[in-house]
């Protein structure tokens, strides 16, 4: 039996898509409001969430909306982001891959080192996140802390934030890079080519299923 | 124009440097502890003044009612009891906003113009503009400002900048029988004070002291206190500072290092794509036929 | 108070014990901040409890509620053994040098003349040795063992510093020091206040009290000079008035007295009360008696009262017995007063054993409670719980209530404690029906008037008769009274050494009441009042804060009774040739002519310092009591009995338990309790957050002090296991309410007699009416028993036990 490398597989299930969506939204707008938050510069975002009270009312339940849609998430794909001796090798070569010099990627599963690095970055991340955002979070919790430990978990909660949007610009920005992966992410599939380009291994193990 | 003694020297969460040309003369309210008699007419004219009402609670123990500053108490005489080397001492303490000169409530505040400090140094909440983020709450030295679960605004002592603004004296200054509560400009308070360390020397209060504390750049109420080097003994920080965890956190360095890391993160993006453009699947790799192993 | 509020801001020291200025007269207790300030004077708090007063003081002491005389004897021993007294002073200006009656005398905590049976003393032996005039005989050198200064000083030597100390609980170390600062203002330069409240006057010995510091303040020149006195910080803010206007039940205005059925005719009634001077070329202004007596007369019965029908003498009523409010309720609990009108007055709560007065009222045929508020008094029959059960079924008073005005919604003047008649203007239209007290009182008198016009009765003319000259009948107005207690000049008032020189035209205000006659006239409704509204009009209502001499004496802001006489005795306030004791201070004085400064002399404003009047004018000797002749039922010298309820099985200093000279029901002697059944002492008192049992109606006082509590030492607490916070018991030998404790180092536990004694604080402002929490009224514990003179309630001293609820 043969196949075409324009065949497409299936990369994403429906629920894995509407799932990854959901959470970018959310991010999106934890992200944005936060922004609101943290610098008056940004200050006027507010005004797309109804204004600053409004915002400072949905941040915190967005939060919980995130942990609500991330971790089940993260969990399903536990599986695909264990570390393997590969992934090292890949990560020594990877501003050579960012340069396009082709080096081999070697056996890439389903999600590549860069993809695992950017996985276990958030799973730690968003639960700090989580965890100071409660601290913060007015007028249900923040009272019952000292101030002390409140601007302590502001800082690290900010400090948070950014390296999560560092993460996150990077797997946008390497999504768009990469062509293919937004549609995969879209429509669910990628073309043989592309799977056997960026995940040989992957495509291997998933072989039998992408016949037409 | 604003009237002249509400002019806004600063504000929290601007953009811009607050107009600065004009100055008005600093003011102070000066609470001298030694003759204060707690005799709670400060808290009744404060509710009085600002239409407040707070809930007629339970005798928990305590001359101290109501339990704790809240969104309706912007003042609260704490009383502390304390025997020291055999003498009994009742220190009774006005609870409430310090106006510091480095207000740490409004470095904290998200909210452009919530909280904003006049040129006399009053430092006021603006509540229609507040978003109850509650960071007031962690940024002030004193722990004075209160959330309120009713609205989620968040209220302090105005040191009665309405009244202030039209030439009046604060309400508790008004109604204080004993003289404890003096306001004027902040060099003739600090003036009064030190006049009266004098007198509390001589009575033995060898340590006595004016509380205002330079961490916060000073305060616009300051304390004559007859234990001058306790002052945690009326419930007062020993060295109050807006402190390095708030600094980092509420900073203008911070601000900008978050900021820079956006804009480095979308321009290290942009550059990248147009020295690399977009890693496509290369032609070369499409054959037809077997996949290989 | 001698002196007023102003005042206090020029002492040495300042004094307060039997009572707590910070916290029931913050206002006032700015001149004690003043004195401070300005003074560098100390303020010495002697106290049951360490209180707001003495959170601000230079020294405190604790001492057992009731001991007030042990203690304050032993200052007078201080003082005496110490020689720390103002001898000149004490020589020229008090009874000190008075040679007493040989058959005088005092043993073992009876004074001669001591009735058992009937519990009272025949005084006739506290009295002067008088020479053939009629004058006392007197011993300048004061070395008489039969004068005064020696009686005194052999009265007090039992008041050592040791026993002072064992009965007071007071370490001998603080009272030491504390007579040291005391004895400080002995100099002419020096001057102590002394302040003092209900924390003296509610004693089975209250009267006594205040003669002990009266005594002190004399031997130390403190009266009648700015900075010193004996100042009676009053607890209404017109309870000053009400005094001034005799509505107690053996008054008229003025502290003119009530007559008694011993006083058949005006010609007996005037003799008993006026005085012949006992001493030469003294003033004995009492003397005046009957010009201010039948001035009295002419303004309430004007032209029916005439001089040859006594003034109309038999129209007033002739009291057969006292009937003071405690002598009221036992009469009410006996069933033979059956109507009762309870105006401004929350009895229920002010008067002692709330549960005898449930009893006693709910025998009333019927009750009218005027007030501007819904008193626990007007609602004693009401089913409120555990606060207040009764059985309204079987209560079958018929409660009226009448809404009155408060005083923001009516004209009139408020007599402060310093005198001060104060005008006031109405602020706001009373609420509802709500009337003011004078329209009330106005339409019951128009009512019972036509009541007896239309049916007659057993003796009507008083009412019928009685002139009614207000321009509204039904509504008096403020102005009408005012003008009627200063008092009109009805014909021609002339100078009485110059019969051609008009000193006030018919039908105008009297100036002073220096114009008063006894020939019928002159009309005053209140002689101290004369001067308050006169024919320049209303001096009540002056308000020039100007102070001249910079002393506080601010003769242009209201006025002051007497004559505008910012502080009385004020002669005193200069040595006997005249000079002022302390240059700095120079007060009143003999300027060559008259005597001037800066007051209205209180004294014969011409008479030359060599004439020998001395300055106590109101007084027949001329000077100042030490020793009481007759005065007071008890003795001339206070001496301490302990009170009616007391820890102790015997009374140190002699083998009279309590004061022999006061009046104890059968009713309440039977619920007086022991100290093997209530083993605490507990006293009452007010806070500064409330004012009586009246602002727990307002909210913003009900969120400053929202609940009933007990005050109770840290041993105390220990002792019974209460936490602070905890829910307790507090019974008495009337009843037992249950509020919150507060455990506080504030009260410590004393050594007395050997034995531990803890103290008991009970606020006293909670009641089942009002915004603050529902509680139990305090007054279910007090015991109903009287000071011997004027029945003042002993709340201050009685028998309690706490336990946990």
């Amino acid at each position: 039996m043969s196949t075409r490398d324009g065949d497409l597989i299936l990369r994403h299930t429906n629920a894995v898509r509407v799932t990854h969506w959901a959470v970018a939204i959310v991010f999106t707008a934890l992200f944005t409001s936060g922004l609101a938050l943290f610098s008056p510069f940004f200050f006027w975002l507010s005004a797309l969430f109804g204004g600053g009270p409004l915002l400072r009312f949905i941040h915190p339940l967005a939060g919980v909306a995130l942990v609500l849609t991330f971790y089940p998430y993260a969990l399903s794909h536990l599986a695909d982001n264990r570390w393997l001796p590969a992934d090292s090798r890949w990560v020594r070569h990877m501003f050579a891959y960012m340069r396009k010099e082709h080096a081999d990627v070697g056996e890439t599963h389903k999600y590549n080192a860069g993809q695992k690095l950017m996985y276990w970055s958030m799973l730690p991340l968003i639960a700090v996140l989580a965890g100071t955002g409660v601290l913060l979070w007015q007028p249900w919790f923040a009272p019952h802390f000292s101030a002390g430990v409140r601007r302590l978990a502001g800082l690290v909660h900010a400090a948070c934030a950014f390296v999560m949007f560092v993460g996150i610009g990077i797997h946008v920005y390497a999504a768009i890079w990469t062509e293919g992966s937004i549609d995969a992410m879209i429509r669910g599939t990628v073309t043989r080519a592309w799977a056997r380009f960026h995940h040989p291994a992957w495509l291997r193990e998933v072989g039998g299923k992408d016949e037409p | 124009m604003a009237l002249q003694s509400l002019d806004v020297k600063n504000q929290s969460a601007r953009t811009s440097t607050p107009p600065t040309a004009r100055r008005t003369p600093e003011v102070a309210k000066l609470v001298d502890v030694s003759r204060c008699i707690g005799c709670k007419a400060c808290q009744s004219a404060c509710m009085e003044w600002n239409d407040l009402r707070d809930v007629v609670g339970v005798q928990e123990g305590s001359y101290t009612s109501p339990p704790d500053l809240s969104d309706q108490s912007w003042t609260l005489m704490r009383f502390h009891e304390e025997e020291r080397d055999g003498a009994l001492q009742w220190l009774i303490f006005k609870d409430g906003c310090l106006h510091c000169e480095d207000p740490g409530c409004l470095r904290a505040c998200p909210a452009p113009g919530a909280i904003v400090q006049y040129s006399n140094g009053i430092v006021d909440f603006h509540e229609e503009q507040c978003i109850g983020c509650g960071y007031c709450t962690a940024g002030c030295p004193f722990d004075v400002p209160r959330l309120s679960g009713r609205d989620s605004k968040v209220y302090k002592c105005t040191l009665c900048s309405d009244r202030v603004a039209v030439g009046l004296e604060p309400a508790c200054i008004k109604s204080c029988p004993t003289g404890a509560l003096h306001f004027g400009s902040k060099q003739d308070m600090l003036f009064e004070a030190e006049e009266r360390l004098g007198d509390l020397r001589e009575r033995g209060f060898t340590r006595a002291a004016v509380y205002d504390p330079r961490g916060v750049g000073g305060t616009h109420v300051i304390h004559l206190l007859p234990h001058g080097d306790r002052p945690e003994a009326y419930g007062l920080p020993a060295r109050p500072k807006v402190g390095l965890v708030q600094r980092a956190w509420r900073s203008g360095l911070a601000r900008g290092v978050g900021v820079a890391t956006l804009a480095g993160v979308l321009v290290a993006g942009l550059l990248h794509y147009m020295r690399y453009g977009p890693l496509d699947v290369p032609p070369g790799d499409r054959p037809d036929g077997e996949v290989k192993p | 108070m001698t002196n007023h509020w102003t005042d206090i801001k020029n002492a040495d020291v300042v004094l307060v014990m039997g009572g707590n200025p910070a916290e029931a007269h913050p206002c006032g207790f700015k001149w004690v901040i003043e004195a401070k300030l300005a003074n560098r004077a100390r303020l010495v708090v002697v106290d049951p409890r360490f209180t707001r007063t003495a959170a601000v003081a230079d020294k405190f002491a604790q001492l057992r509620p009731g001991t007030d005389i042990a203690f304050l004897g032993g200052v007078i021993r201080h003082l005496l053994e110490k020689d720390a007294i103002q001898r000149e002073y004490v020589t020229a200006y008090t009874n000190a040098p008075f040679l007493l009656r040989a058959d005088y005398g005092f043993d073992d905590g009876l004074f001669t003349g001591y009735d058992e049976a009937r519990r009272t003393y025949d005084k006739q032996t506290w009295a002067y040795d008088l020479d053939e005039h009629g004058f006392a005989r007197v011993d300048p050198t004061l070395t008489d063992p039969r004068c005064v200064y020696q009686a005194m000083k052999r009265h007090y030597a039992r008041y050592t510093p040791e026993l002072v100390s064992s009965v007071t609980g007071v370490p001998v170390k603080d009272f030491e020091e504390i007579c040291g600062l005391i004895a400080s203002t002995a100099r002419p330069d020096r001057a102590m206040t002394s302040l003092y409240a209900l924390g003296w006057t509610q004693h089975s010995v209250g009267s006594q009290n205040i003669r002990a510091i009266a005594m002190i303040q004399l031997l130390l020149g403190n009266i009648g000079i700015p900075g010193g006195g004996v100042n009676a910080l009053r607890g209404h803010s017109n309870i000053q008035g009400l005094t001034d206007l005799g509505v107690m039940s053996h008054l008229l205005p003025g502290y003119l007295t009530l007559p008694t059925e011993q006083d058949p005719d005006l010609a007996t009634y005037l003799a008993k009360r006026t005085p012949k001077a006992l001493r030469p070329g003294q003033m004995n202004y009492w003397q005046n008696y009957p010009k201010f007596f039948v001035s009295l007369l002419k303004a309430w019965y004007g032209a029916e009262a005439r001089k040859e029908n006594d003034f109309r003498y038999d129209w007033l009523p002739k009291n057969d017995k006292t009937y003071d409010i405690l002598a009221a309720f036992e009469l009410m609990a006996e069933g033979k007063i059956n109507g009762y009108f309870c105006q401004g007055f929350n009895p229920l709560a002010s008067v002692p054993d709330k549960a005898k007065l449930t009893g006693a009222l709910s025998r009333l045929k019927y009750l009218v409670v005027i007030d501007p508020l819904e008193t626990e008094t007007s609602t004693f029959w009401k089913d409120h719980g555990e606060f207040n059960a009764v059985d309204p079924a079987s209560i079958q008073t018929e409660v009226f209530r009448l809404p009155a005005t408060c005083f923001a919604e009516e004209d009139g003047s408020l007599v402060n404690s310093g005198r001060w008649l104060q005008w006031h203007w109405k602020a706001a239209d009373p609420p509802g029906e709500a009337r003011g007290d004078p329209e009330i009182m106005a339409e019951l008198f128009l009512a019972v008037r036509d009541l007896y016009l239309k049916e007659g009765g057993a003796f009507p003319d008083p009412v019928v008769k009685l002139p009614w000259p207000y321009q509204i009948p039904r509504a008096p107005s403020a102005g009408e009274l005012a003008r009627e207690f200063n008092g009109v000049a009805l014909a021609d008032v002339t100078d009485p050494k110059d019969k051609t020189k008009v000193l006030a035209r018919a039908g105008e205000q009297l100036a002073t009441f220096v114009h008063l006659r006894d020939d019928g006239s002159t009309a005053a409704g209140c002689w101290i009042f004369c001067g308050s509204w006169t024919q320049a009009g209303n001096q009540m209502a002056r308000r020039d804060a100007a102070d001249p001499t910079g002393l506080g004496n601010t003769p242009g802001w209201a006025w002051s009774w007497p004559a505008n006489r910012r502080i009385l005795y004020n002669r005193a306030s200069a040595d006997p040739a005249g000079r002022p004791w302390d240059p700095t201070r120079r007060f009143v004085f003999w300027n060559g002519k008259a005597w001037a400064g800066a007051d209205v002399p209180d004294f014969k404003v011409d008479s030359p310092p060599d004439e020998g009047m001395a300055p106590f004018i109101m007084n027949a000797e001329g000077v100042g009591k030490l020793f009481a002749l007759g005065g007071l039922v008890e003795g001339p010298f206070p001496e301490h009995y302990e009170p009616f309820e007391t820890p102790l099985a015997r009374n140190p200093f002699g083998r009279v338990i309590s004061n022999p000279a006061a009046r104890v029901y059968q009713r309440d002697r039977a619920r007086l309790g022991t100290a093997r059944d209530f083993p605490f002492v507990a006293t009452t008192y007010r806070l500064t957050e409330h004012f009586h049992f009246w602002t727990k109606h307002t909210r913003i006082a009900a969120v400053l002090q929202p609940e009933a509590f007990v005050e109770i030492g840290e041993g105390l607490a220990r002792l019974r296991g209460i936490r602070n916070g905890d829910r307790v018991v507090v019974r008495s030998g009337r009843g037992e309410i249950k509020v919150k404790a507060m455990v506080t180092r504030r009260i410590r536990t004393l050594a007395v007699q050997g034995q531990e004694v803890h103290t008991v604080g009970l606020p006293i402002h909670w009641g089942y009416e009002g915004l603050t929490r529902p509680g139990y009224l305090t007054n279910t514990l007090t015991p109903s028993v009287g000071d011997a003179n004027i029945q003042t309630p002993e709340f201050k001293a009685f028998l309690v036990d706490v336990r946990k609820a």
